[in-house]
């Protein structure tokens, strides 16, 4: 039964002499290689310049931040359900009278851990999440030397105000595969 | 300036050049691989990488020396040795340039002008076989010892080839052997008897098919890919020199390249009129002796760095060979077609000289 019509019969003739001599085939390699020689390379400097990741790409997480400081994040723990590499942690508390400017809403997480060796960047979490708190983005995890090292806690992950992170991109992309 | 005090600044001068073209070959054997291949290659180490040599040499000084217990501690050390003083006093012959005029005295730039130029050069290079097959056999392992043996087989079915293609040469430079007398004939007299263009009557003309036998058993000699068997790093993990570490597995690697460097420089001599250009007549005429000497050297060295670049655009191409097409070729293919050349010059020869 023929499947595709790219099978070839295979024929084990004899080689003509300019095959035997190979000089033709030396030749013809050479000029192939030589031509490489004046060809663009492909080679970025890496530490000068960065090669531009694709806005989906998903990297180190990031717990946001509202526009006046607050944490999103309301504990609610559908990241750590939806996470199937078991990789989030978290303990909730009740906001107390005075943290208003800390939290948006009565409760929130008082520990966030990820642990970014078992973590394996599917991006679930942020499809999850259903207060705009978490998610991926560009920036990627640094080496460490010990394991611990690599469970990420609140230090870690929530966003600073004077360096906020743009997660529009990402925002971008799920409206899309949402509509 | 006496005689001796100006060979013996030609040897030091010679000796440096032949270390710095070692050195630059390593660099340029890597800047090419990777232009070939697409990449970029050694860039870090100075403007495009330009110092990458010294810090290979400081790498190859810094790196632990270790003299297995099993091996033969002399001719461990030995043999490296052997194969650096090959590679460096077969440049002895060539060659280099027109004579400079110094005060009113002429001096040649060939440190031994002997009658048996040619032949000085196969003995030695012969002769370099003993480093690898010493260190081969002094490391007491399997890999370097098989790496040893296939170099010396290896060399032994080339040289044959190289010696005969070489005889052809031979009988139309009236027999003698001095690279010198090779080189000065090839800059006189009409390209095929009536074309008049002055140090342009190569051999390369007259002799492709030596030519082509010379330079394949150039390779050979200097195990370059294709003909690398001897070193295959990916069955023999390096071959003879799989033992070695440090600075003497580094001069290994540097003979290496003097050895090719040597080869293009004979195979520029024998066959591509060595210093010897087109135009040299005229030149001769309008510049000043010593300044039309310097450019003559200066042309050489271009002769060689393009076939050490020839050498480096052959290896990034060609895969290497399996062992017994190695020895088909040489004693099957090289060996016959370079005695019937021989037959066919000297029949030629004797035909226009009656």
């Amino acid at each position: 039964m023929q499947l595709t019509n790219r099978a070839q019969q295979v024929v084990q003739k004899e080689m003509t002499l300019a095959e035997r001599l190979y000089l033709p085939a030396i030749f013809a390699g050479l000029s192939i290689t030589i031509k490489h020689l004046f060809k663009k390379k492909a080679t970025l400097k890496y530490p000068e310049v960065k090669r531009e990741f694709a806005p989906v790409y998903r990297g180190q997480h990031v717990l946001k931040r509202d526009d006046e400081g607050r944490e999103n994040c309301t504990a609610c723990g559908l990241c750590a359900v939806s996470c199937p590499a078991e990789a989030i942690t978290m303990d909730a508390a009740e906001r107390k009278a005075g943290e208003e400017h800390l939290y948006r809403e009565e409760k929130y997480a008082a520990k966030y851990e990820i642990n970014m060796l078992r973590c394996i960047y599917c991006g679930l979490c942020e499809e999850a999440c259903p207060k705009d708190a978490i998610y991926l983005t560009d920036r990627i995890v640094a080496s460490e030397f010990t394991r611990g090292k690599f469970v990420y806690g609140k230090d870690v992950l929530v966003e600073k105000m004077d360096d906020r992170i743009d997660v529009s991109q990402r925002k971008k992309h799920y409206s899309i595969v949402n509509n | 300036m006496t005689l001796i005090l100006f060979k013996t600044l030609l040897i030091l001068i010679i000796f440096l050049i032949s270390l710095g073209i070692a050195a630059y070959s390593t660099y340029g054997e890597r800047k090419i691989a990777a232009f070939l291949q697409d990449r970029i290659g050694p860039d870090r180490a100075g403007p495009f990488g330009i110092l990458q040599p010294i810090a290979d040499g400081v790498k190859m000084f810094l790196k632990e020396e270790i003299i297995p217990n099993v091996s033969n501690k002399w001719l461990f050390i030995l043999g490296p040795c052997i194969f650096m003083v090959t590679a460096l006093m077969t440049s002895a012959v060539i060659p280099w340039g027109l004579p400079l005029e110094i005060s009113g005295v002429k001096y040649n730039l060939q440190v031994a002008d002997i009658n048996i130029g040619i032949l000085y050069v196969l003995g030695v290079v012969s002769l370099g076989v003993y480093g690898i097959m010493i260190g081969g056999w002094a490391s007491n392992n399997k890999f370097a010892l098989l790496g040893a043996i296939r170099a010396s087989s290896q060399m032994i079915s080339y040289e044959l080839a190289m010696g005969m293609s070489v005889i052809a040469i031979l009988l139309m430079n009236d027999g003698s052997l001095s690279l010198n007398s090779m080189v000065e004939n090839q800059g006189t007299g009409k390209l095929y008897g009536f074309i008049n263009i002055s140090g342009m009557n190569w051999n390369v003309f007259y002799q492709p098919v030596a030519f082509l036998i010379f330079l394949i058993c150039a390779f050979a000699e200097c195990n370059r890919t294709p003909f690398d068997l001897a070193e295959s790093e990916s069955e023999l993990i390096g071959g003879f020199h799989t033992e070695y570490s440090s600075m003497k597995l580094g001069l290994y690697l540097f003979a290496e390249y003097i050895n090719m460097f040597i080869s293009a420089a004979v195979i520029s001599c024998l066959f591509f009129g060595g210093y010897n250009f087109p135009g040299i007549a005229y030149l001769q005429e309008i510049l000043p002796a010593n300044i039309v000497s310097l450019i003559s050297v200066a042309v050489l060295f271009g002769k060689i760095i393009f076939f050490i670049f020839f050498f480096m655009w052959i290896r990034w191409t060609i895969p290497r060979f399996r062992y017994d097409q190695l020895m088909r070729l040489g004693w099957q293919w090289l060996m016959p077609l370079s005695i019937i050349n021989m037959l066919i010059t000297g029949a030629v020869l004797i035909w226009i000289r009656n």
